[in-house]
C-alpha cells in the first residue's frame, strides 16, 4: 500500500517529538528513592495550546501503546492508536483543545528506558534500570506539561494502564487537572490480574536469549518469551464472545500439517500478534510496566483523598460490560472511593461485546459520553 | 432553564447547600437546578444511557446503576436528601428502595402517580386501563411497573418507620391541591412527599 492522505477528521501527518525532562545533574528522583539522568521523552500534540492555555488533554497511554495516538507518520498506511477519538469534529476535538500524548518512561519507543543506554556505563541499562512505580511515571508527565508551557489540564484521560496513571495524578496533585477520565481501569490488581503478568514475565524471563537483561548486548532478544507473553495477554484483551465471533473454531486453512501446528484461526492470529510485538516491543520494558501495574494500589494510602478536599477534580469513571481483565467490578471500586469522599463522579457501564480492547474502539455509546462531557468540562473550566 | 413544575416544587423541598442523590434522575435538570442555583451538591442515579449522557451534559455528577439492586454502593448517612421523583412506580423493589434511601439520607422526597385519583376509578369502571397525564401509557407499553394509590403508599411508609413529614397532592396540571386525607387520594393526579427516616 501507498501513502494514504488523511481524511477529513485527521490530524493528518504528524511528527514525534522529543524533550530532555530531567539531565546527569538534574536527574528524576524516583519514588522508590533512586534516580534516573538523563530522562528523555518522546511526545505528539495536535490541535493548538489557547491564549488562556486551558484547553490541554493529556493522553496517558495503556502498556504497549506510544505517543503515536493520532494523524499519520509520514508515509504510514495506519493512523495513530487512538485516532478515532482525537481530530477535528471528533469527541477530542483538535478544533477546541490541545491534545498532548507522551511515551512512557520505561517504555521502549522515544522514551528513556531499560534499553537506553545508561550514561554511568556506556552500556544499556538492562536490570540496572530502577523499578518504576506509577508516581515516576506521573513525575514525568508533570515535567512534560511545564516544558509545554501548560500549568493546569483540562482533562487527564487514559484507559487500562493509562487510567491508572490518571488516577494517581488527580490524587496526588489535584490542582493540575479539572478533570480526570479513568477509563477500563482499575486501582488494584487482583490476584488473578499479577497472575497473568506473573506468567507473562516468566516467560520472558527464561527465555535463553533473556541473558539477565542483558540480552541487548549480547545483540539478542528473547523473543520466544516475549511472543508468548504478548499471545496470553491478548487474550485477556478480548472477550471470549468477541474471540467466537472473530475466530470461532475456523481452521486455518494455509497451513497442512497435522498434530500440535497451527491448525485454529485463533491460533495463527495470536501467533501473528505475537510476532509483530516482538517488533515493535523490548522485553525489559514489558516487565517494567508489567510491574508498575501490579504495586499499584493508591487507596492503600489512608490520605489518598485528602488533597482533594481543597482541590477537587471531576471524575469520569468508565467501564465495559465484557471487560474482563480489569471489569466493572474494578470501576466501581474507584467510584465508591471517590464518592463516598464526597468527589463529583460519573460513572458509566458500556455495552460492548468486544471486552478490555473496547476502550481503543469507536463505540458510539462511549464516545458520546466522551464528546458530552468534555464540551461540558470546556464550558465550565471558562466559566 | 426553567424546571418542570413538579421538579421545582421538589427542588424547594431541598434546603439550601444539601448533599442530594437523585434516584433515576433522568436528564439531571433537578440536580443541574439544585447545584446552580441552591449551592447544592450531589450525585444522580439513572439507567437510562441517553438520559446519563444529557446528564453529564448539563454538568451533573451522574452514576449508571440499577437502582433496585445497586443502591449498596452508596455509604451511610452520605446525604442530606434523597430524592426518588416520579420513578418509585418504575422498580421492582419498593421496599428495598425505601429501606435503602432511608439507610443513605435523613431526609427523603419521594413523589408517585396516584391510581386512585376519581377518573382513573370512572376509567376502571368502564373497563378501561386508567391513562392520564401522570400515568401516560397504555399497559403494554409502560416504564411503570407497579401502580399505588396514595394511601397503599402511605400505608407503605408507615410500615417501614418513615414518617410523613409533608404531603402535597398535586393536581393532575401538577398544582398543589388544598385537600386532606382521603380526599386527597380522591381528587390528585400525584403527590409529593417529604419523609424523614
Amino acid at each position: 500500500m501507498g501513502h494514504q492522505v488523511p481524511e477529513a477528521g485527521s490530524v493528518g501527518i504528524v511528527t514525534t517529538a522529543t524533550a530532555t525532562l530531567f539531565s546527569v545533574e538534574n536527574p528524576l528522583r524516583m519514588s522508590n528513592g533512586g534516580s534516573l539522568g538523563p530522562v528523555e521523552v518522546a511526545y505528539e500534540t495536535y490541535g493548538q495550546l489557547n491564549e488562556a492555555r486551558d484547553n490541554a488533554i493529556f493522553i496517558c497511554h495503556a502498556l504497549t501503546g506510544d505517543a503515536h495516538a493520532a494523524g499519520f507518520h509520514e508515509g504510514a498506511t495506519r493512523p495513530g492508536w487512538w485516532d478515532n477519538l482525537i481530530g477535528p469534529g471528533k469527541p477530542l476535538d483538535t478544533d477546541r483543545y490541545f491534545v498532548i500524548c507522551p511515551n512512557l518512561i520505561g517504555g521502549c519507543q522515544g522514551s528513556t528506558g531499560p534499553s537506553s543506554i545508561n550514561p554511568a556505563t556506556g552500556k544499556a541499562y538492562g536490570l540496572d534500570f530502577p523499578v518504576l512505580l506509577m508516581r515516576d511515571l506521573v513525575a514525568v508527565h508533570r515535567a512534560l506539561i511545564r516544558h509545554l508551557g501548560v500549568t493546569r489540564l483540562l482533562a487527564a484521560m487514559g484507559g487500562s494502564l493509562g487510567g491508572m496513571q490518571v488516577l494517581q495524578w488527580a490524587l496526588d496533585y489535584p490542582e493540575d487537572l479539572a478533570n480526570a477520565i479513568v477509563i477500563a481501569a482499575s486501582s488494584r490488581l487482583t490476584a488473578q490480574n499479577i497472575a497473568f503478568s506473573a506468567v507473562a514475565r516468566r516467560a520472558i524471563m527464561t527465555d535463553p536469549e533473556f541473558s539477565e537483561g542483558e540480552y541487548a548486548a549480547n545483540g539478542a532478544n528473547p523473543e520466544t518469551g516475549l511472543s508468548i507473553a504478548r499471545m496470553m495477554a491478548h487474550i485477556t484483551y478480548l472477550s471470549e464472545d468477541a474471540l467466537t465471533e472473530k475466530f470461532g473454531r475456523q481452521a486455518q486453512p494455509a497451513v497442512d500439517e497435522q498434530g500440535l501446528g497451527i491448525h485454529f484461526a485463533v491460533e495463527s492470529y495470536l501467533d501473528h500478534q505475537g510476532k509483530a510485538f516482538v517488533e515493535r516491543f523490548d522485553a525489559l520494558s514489558y516487565l517494567y510496566l508489567t510491574r508498575v501495574m501490579d504495586y499499584f494500589d493508591p487507596f492503600a494510602d489512608p490520605d489518598a483523598l485528602s488533597r482533594l478536599a481543597e482541590s477537587p477534580v471531576r471524575w469520569l469513571v468508565v467501564s465495559f460490560d465484557t471487560d474482563w481483565r480489569f471489569g466493572t467490578e474494578h470501576s466501581r471500586r474507584i467510584v465508591r472511593r471517590l464518592e463516598h469522599a464526597g468527589q463529583p463522579v460519573s460513572f458509566r457501564e458500556i455495552t460492548s461485546p468486544w471486552g478490555h480492547d473496547s476502550f481503543l474502539l469507536e463505540i458510539d455509546d462511549y464516545h458520546a459520553t466522551l464528546r458530552s462531557y468534555l464540551q461540558r468540562a470546556q464550558l465550565e473550566v471558562r466559566s | 432553564m426553567s424546571l418542570r413544575p413538579d421538579l421545582a416544587l421538589v427542588a424547594d423541598l431541598v434546603p439550601a447547600g444539601s448533599r442530594v442523590l437523585d434516584l433515576g434522575c433522568g436528564s439531571g435538570a433537578l440536580l443541574a437546578d439544585l447545584i446552580e442555583n441552591h449551592h447544592c451538591r450531589g450525585t444522580g442515579v439513572e439507567i437510562d444511557p441517553e438520559s446519563v449522557i444529557e446528564a453529564i451534559g448539563l454538568g451533573v455528577p451522574v452514576i449508571e446503576l440499577d437502582i433496585d439492586t445497586q443502591l449498596d454502593e452508596f455509604a451511610d448517612a452520605s446525604y442530606d436528601v434523597v430524592v426518588l421523583s416520579r420513578t418509585i412506580q418504575t422498580v421492582h423493589r419498593q421496599v428495598d428502595v425505601l429501606t435503602q434511601m432511608a439507610r443513605i439520607g435523613s431526609r427523603l422526597i419521594v413523589s408517585a402517580p396516584n391510581f386512585g385519583w376519581w377518573r382513573h376509578r370512572l376509567r376502571l369502571l368502564r373497563g378501561r386501563m386508567p391513562i392520564s397525564k401522570d400515568l401516560p401509557h397504555a399497559w403494554y407499553d409502560t416504564p411503570n411497573l407497579r401502580f399505588t394509590t396514595l394511601l397503599e403508599l402511605e400505608e407503605l411508609f408507615g410500615r417501614l418507620g418513615l414518617t410523613i413529614e409533608q404531603r402535597i397532592p398535586l393536581s393532575p396540571t401538577g398544582e398543589p391541591l388544598r385537600v386532606a386525607g382521603a380526599m386527597a387520594n380522591l381528587a390528585a393526579g400525584a403527590a409529593v412527599y417529604v419523609l424523614k427516616g
